[in-house]
């Protein structure tokens, strides 16, 4: 070690290696997020509301990839550059209000925007569903998902936990005229194309998530409470519900199936064959 | 409890032989207390990162089966408990807290010595606590680190659920009674035990971290004290603090019970947010002073740090909501949350930017201590950038509980405060065992170590992308995923890497403890006060008077002085003498 | 050694313009010099005032539960062990004689000191005690801790204050056992006073957890 600045000293190699790492580490990163972007990424997307959490994505990517480049940069040039060396002295300064205030109000500004856009979707995504939404009860258990249509009236029918049965298994109330009308069955989750849908979610044990990767939906499922989450699919095909909370050692055993009929028609028609067994 | 009698008993006990169980094991010295810690928790963390290692050799090649369902919860649960509670807690407040804190200031031991090993000796039962739950039927606590509720209150919900929940819960206690005994001695001794002339503008901020750290903790671990307690009734006596009405649990309706299954989640982040800046702002005081150390220039804007700490060690208190945008908590609470965890954000750029600029222009050494920190500060801005896909609600409405959460908290918290902890034993080891750490073998960690976090981590960003949730035994299930079979591969092979260039600190460790070269007093030329003590420090750590502060810890290359370093305690009139006067 | 000495800096270089270094907030410490006035708060009452503070944490927490969960339905109603009032009295009148021992040693009186502590004591192991037979009653009502939710928490929140009272008496002991080995003095009682906080404190929290519990 050297004591002071009279005594010679010459860490340019390390420096250049250190800013080099740096560099490295600055262009793997870039590389793989666009490898990445074609292979790894976001499910695709099929309902409409999603569309506008996929932009803030976006957005907010493109932000942070600038703020990752510029800082890795900086960093790799005061390594490479400022490296001791010879009896250069190091300079002696540590305040600088506009700099600071610079660097504090910047990055506040481009926060603050991303809050109030953040709000504005965040208040749509729980905005009250359209009033053309189908009604659809999703309930959690370990390890399944029970779904849950209501008859032609549209209504679901009430459901007690003293009624819960091997043969009645969310407890639907008998008295209830409903529940002769009501459709339940096992991890089949079917919507109709365009239409929204509004799930009311419950949970019979612990907590479960009601995840649908490819609508951007998750909600967890609460016992006791009753939630619930509306969304417009616009991609008919196949899909698959994901449990996102760990629910016990079958957690990752709970997967749904969904899918977005074509139409109305083909939704109840799927729907009348349920109802006859 | 007597105030006189603390200052007096702490100024006259240099000269005296112990025996080998008051100098080894029930010590009051803050020294050995520290590497105490240091030890205990350098084991845990070989725990936890063999609990690491396990997970991912099942989740790289899941077809094989290494462990069941059961055990890769269990895992999974314990290596966050480990790393979290007994070592990133334990290590950062109590060996750096403990070793530092008295030598910072100038004083010769904490305010309470006695309530100081008694905070050790609170720790210990709680690892042994921990450790023992491995070896209960059913094995250890299997319900993730957060021990969500109901799952984690009524035992028949999952195999893992017998005793050793309830022993997870107790060894929290522990670490949480012996963080408060630690937190309460560190402010204490901070507030009232500084050096003549050694200001709170003067301390360095390593010392800053650890204060506003042990307000945070002082505040937030009564919170999850009271949520682990309930959770204890509610597991033994009946009570159903956390647990709903009507469960039905292996076919039965639950009857009699009547709680809520949400009081859980408010009460655990609540603490559970503070507790991630508590493992974080010491670390940025770390960081900061070795930066300064190598650049041989004064850290930029002290001021600004210092607030900059004490905004988010505030704010931390009102952003715990949004680890529960999608909990079904109410969205005005949420609209709330997402407001107050954007603010957050503004305290940790400048943080980052004052690290960078205290780099330039400097003179830079490049010591396994300094390529460390730099180091930090690039994991850190990574972390701190994933954390706005997190903080922007919609957004995380996606990633939330996905790997792309993972790679967050492990760039953020666990890989950034892991390099302070590196920075800080490389740079402090000569201090605390009066050796001097091997260089190269420092240089060749850290070389692997920086690259295999990355490599582990950095793919787990792509995960989260593609909706791989959390705590999946395996993937398989999701046809959705069926394509990211390569990146665990990947990540598995990268985190072996990651844990096999820890055995080059570890032997570096203990060789440099017996046969490293003998450390000066003052190996770094550095300015704070703890370089005033010989290294090691002995049993009181200063000679008959305790040394006096002149200046703040930052004088380096001061324009006109004789060094490149103008040390606190160097009189104002010896600085134009020639090479310092130590 | 003054003041103005320690906080001069050295001088600037030729550069000149550099800023000035941070004033520091507020003054240096005291080190062991006896020249340098003291802290104006001691050691133990600041390290006294952090752990009250954790106290006041931990039953924020539990009575923030508490208020929450008695909105929620299934509350179910307690009637109060009319034993409890004769607890808080005693409490209450627990203080009062600590208080009064400390006046007593104030002025010099050991003897007081002594008959102060012990009545403490005796009125602290008696509100314990009041605190066990309220438990009975209550269980003899038929309300156990896993009944519903209200008795769930009485039990919790006397067990909490009652195991933080019980921590005090072993302390209390402590005080009681050094005052009658001749301890204290007029001028060296600062560890009374330091307790003496603790225990009010106690005697307030009990006073808050009663109130919770029966009227708010």
């Amino acid at each position: 070690m050297d004591s002071g600045p009279a005594m010679p000293r010459d860490e340019r190699t390390a420096g250049r290696w250190m800013g080099v790492l740096i560099l490295f580490i600055l262009t793997a990163g870039v590389v793989s997020f666009i490898v990445a972007a074609h292979i790894w990424w976001l499910q695709p997307l099929a309902s409409r509301e999603g569309a506008a959490s996929d932009e803030m994505f976006n957005a907010i990517l493109a932000a942070t990839a600038i703020a990752f480049i510029a800082v890795h940069l900086f960093i790799a040039i005061a390594l490479i550059r400022y490296a001791a060396h010879g009896r250069r002295p190091a300079a002696h300064w540590h305040e600088h209000l506009g700099a600071e205030l610079t660097w504090t109000l910047v990055p506040a500004a481009g926060l603050v925007i991303l809050a109030i856009l953040a709000e504005i979707v965040w208040a749509h995504v729980y905005s009250p569903p359209p009033a053309n939404a189908q009604v659809v009860e999703v309930t959690a258990r370990q390890f399944l998902w029970y779904v849950r249509y209501p008859g032609p009236d549209g209504k679901l029918a009430r459901t007690d936990p003293k009624f819960i049965s091997a043969g009645n298994p969310l407890g639907l109330d008998p008295a209830d005229p409903d529940s002769k009308t009501n459709v339940v069955v096992t991890n089949e989750f079917h919507v109709v194309n365009n239409r929204p849908v509004r799930v009311v979610i419950r949970s019979l044990d612990v907590i479960h998530s009601f995840f649908l990767p490819n609508f951007r939906v998750k909600q967890d499922a609460v016992p006791g409470r009753t939630m619930s989450v509306w969304f417009t699919p616009d991609r008919a095909g196949p899909y698959q519900i994901a449990c996102a909370q760990l629910c016990g050692v079958g957690h990752y055993t709970m997967r749904g199936n969904m899918v977005v009929e074509t139409d109305q028609a083909a939704f109840d028609a799927w729907l009348a064959k349920q109802g006859q067994h | 409890m007597d105030a006189l009698a603390v200052h007096e008993g702490a100024a006259g006990h240099e000269a005296h032989a112990e025996s080998f169980v008051r100098h080894y094991i029930f010590s009051l010295d803050h020294k050995m207390i520290g590497k105490q810690y240091y030890l205990t928790t350098l084991l845990m963390a070989m725990v936890g990162g063999a609990l690491a290692m396990l997970m991912r050799a099942h989740l790289g090649w899941p077809q094989n089966g290494t462990l069941d369902p059961g055990q890769y919860l269990a895992a999974a649960t314990m290596h966050g408990t480990v790393m979290i509670f007994f070592f990133l807690t334990s290590i950062l407040t109590g060996a750096f807290g403990n070793f530092l804190i008295p030598l910072m200031i100038g004083a010769r031991d904490m305010a309470f010595p006695f309530l100081n090993m008694i905070s050790y000796w609170t720790l210990f039962p709680g690892v042994l606590v921990l450790l023992a739950s491995f070896f209960v039927p059913g094995g250890p606590a299997g319900n993730g680190w957060t021990s969500y509720a109901p799952l984690s209150a009524v035992a028949k919900f999952s195999p893992s659920g017998g005793a050793g929940q309830t022993l997870w819960a107790i060894s929290i206690m522990f670490v949480l009674f012996s963080s408060l005994f630690g937190s309460l001695n560190f402010l204490t001794t901070i507030i009232n035990m500084r050096a003549r002339g050694l200001a709170m503008g003067r301390i360095p901020l390593t010392l800053w971290g650890i204060f506003i750290t042990a307000i945070l903790a002082l505040l937030s671990f009564p919170v999850l004290t009271a949520a682990v307690v309930m959770l204890i009734l509610d597991r033994t006596a009946g009570t159903s603090f956390f647990v709903p009405p009507n469960l039905l649990v292996a076919g039965q309706v639950l009857a009699n019970k009547n709680g809520d299954a949400l009081l859980w989640q408010h009460m655990f982040w609540f603490f559970g947010h503070p507790e991630v800046y508590i493992l974080i702002l010491t670390p940025m005081g770390i960081v900061s002073d070795v930066i300064s150390t190598f650049s041989r220039k004064p850290i930029f804007g002290y001021k600004a740090m210092v607030l900059s700490l004490s905004a988010i060690g505030f704010l931390s208190f009102l952003v715990w909501g949004h680890h529960m945008f999608v909990s079904g908590m109410s969205p005005l609470l949420g609209a709330a949350f997402l407001g107050s965890t954007i603010a957050i954000a503004v305290p940790s750029a400048i943080k980052t930017f004052n690290w960078c600029t205290t780099l330039w222009q400097g003179r830079i050494h490049f010591t396994s201590a300094m390529l460390f920190a730099i180091a930090f500060v690039s994991l850190f801005v990574t972390g701190g950038l994933s954390g706005i896909f997190l903080a922007a609600a919609p957004v995380d409405i996606y990633l939330h509980d996905t790997y792309f959460v993972i790679a967050h908290f492990h760039f953020v918290m666990a890989a950034a405060a892991l390099f302070s902890i590196f920075a800080g034993t490389y740079y402090w080891f000569p201090k605390m065992f009066g050796r001097m750490m091997d260089e190269r073998l420092g240089k060749i960690h850290f070389v692997f170590t920086f690259l295999g976090i990355y490599a582990t981590f950095f793919p787990m960003h792509f995960l989260g992308f593609m909706g791989n949730s959390r705590r999946l035994y395996d993937t398989s299930t999701y046809p959705f995923l069926s394509h990211a079979g390569p990146i665990d591969v990947f990540i598995s092979l990268s985190a072996f890497m990651l844990g096999a260039a820890q055995f080059v600190f570890i032997y570096n460790f203990f060789r440099s403890m017996l046969h490293g070269p003998v450390a000066e007093q003052n190996p770094w030329h550095a300015n704070s006060l703890e370089w005033a003590a010989p290294s090691p420090p002995p049993h009181g750590n200063w000679g008959p008077s305790l040394p006096v502060v002149y200046r703040w810890p930052y004088d380096y290359s001061v324009p006109g002085a004789a060094a490149d370093y103008s040390p606190q305690w160097q009189a104002p009139s010896a600085v134009a003498a020639a090479d310092g006067g130590q | 050694m003054t003041a103005d000495a320690i906080k001069t800096r050295p001088a600037g270089g030729p550069g000149g313009g550099r800023p000035p270094e941070p004033a520091g907030f507020g003054r240096g410490g005291r080190g062991s010099d006896p020249a340098v006035p003291g802290p104006a708060v001691g050691t133990a009452m600041i390290g006294m005032a952090a752990a009250l503070t954790a106290v006041t944490m931990l039953f924020v927490a539990f009575t923030t539960a508490y208020l929450a969960r008695r909105q929620e339905p299934g509350w179910g109603a307690l009637v109060i062990p009319p034993v409890l009032w004769l607890t808080t009295a005693m409490l209450l009148a627990s203080s009062g004689t600590l208080e009064w021992a400390r006046r007593r040693i104030a002025a010099g009186d050991i003897g007081g000191l002594r008959r102060g502590l012990t009545a403490t004591a005796w009125l602290g192991g008696a509100f314990l005690l009041g605190q066990l037979v309220a438990w009975r009653s209550l269980a003899a009502q038929g309300a156990y801790i896993s009944s519903n939710p209200h008795s769930g928490f009485f039990y919790l929140l006397t067990g909490a204050h009652g195991t933080h009272l019980l921590g005090g008496l072993a302390a209390l002991g402590i005080i009681v056992w050094k005052a009658h080995a001749g301890r204290y003095g007029v001028a060296s009682h600062a560890g009374i006073g330091v307790f003496a906080l603790y225990w009010h404190f106690m005697d307030l929290l009990w006073l808050y957890l009663f109130a919770l519990l029966f009227w708010a």
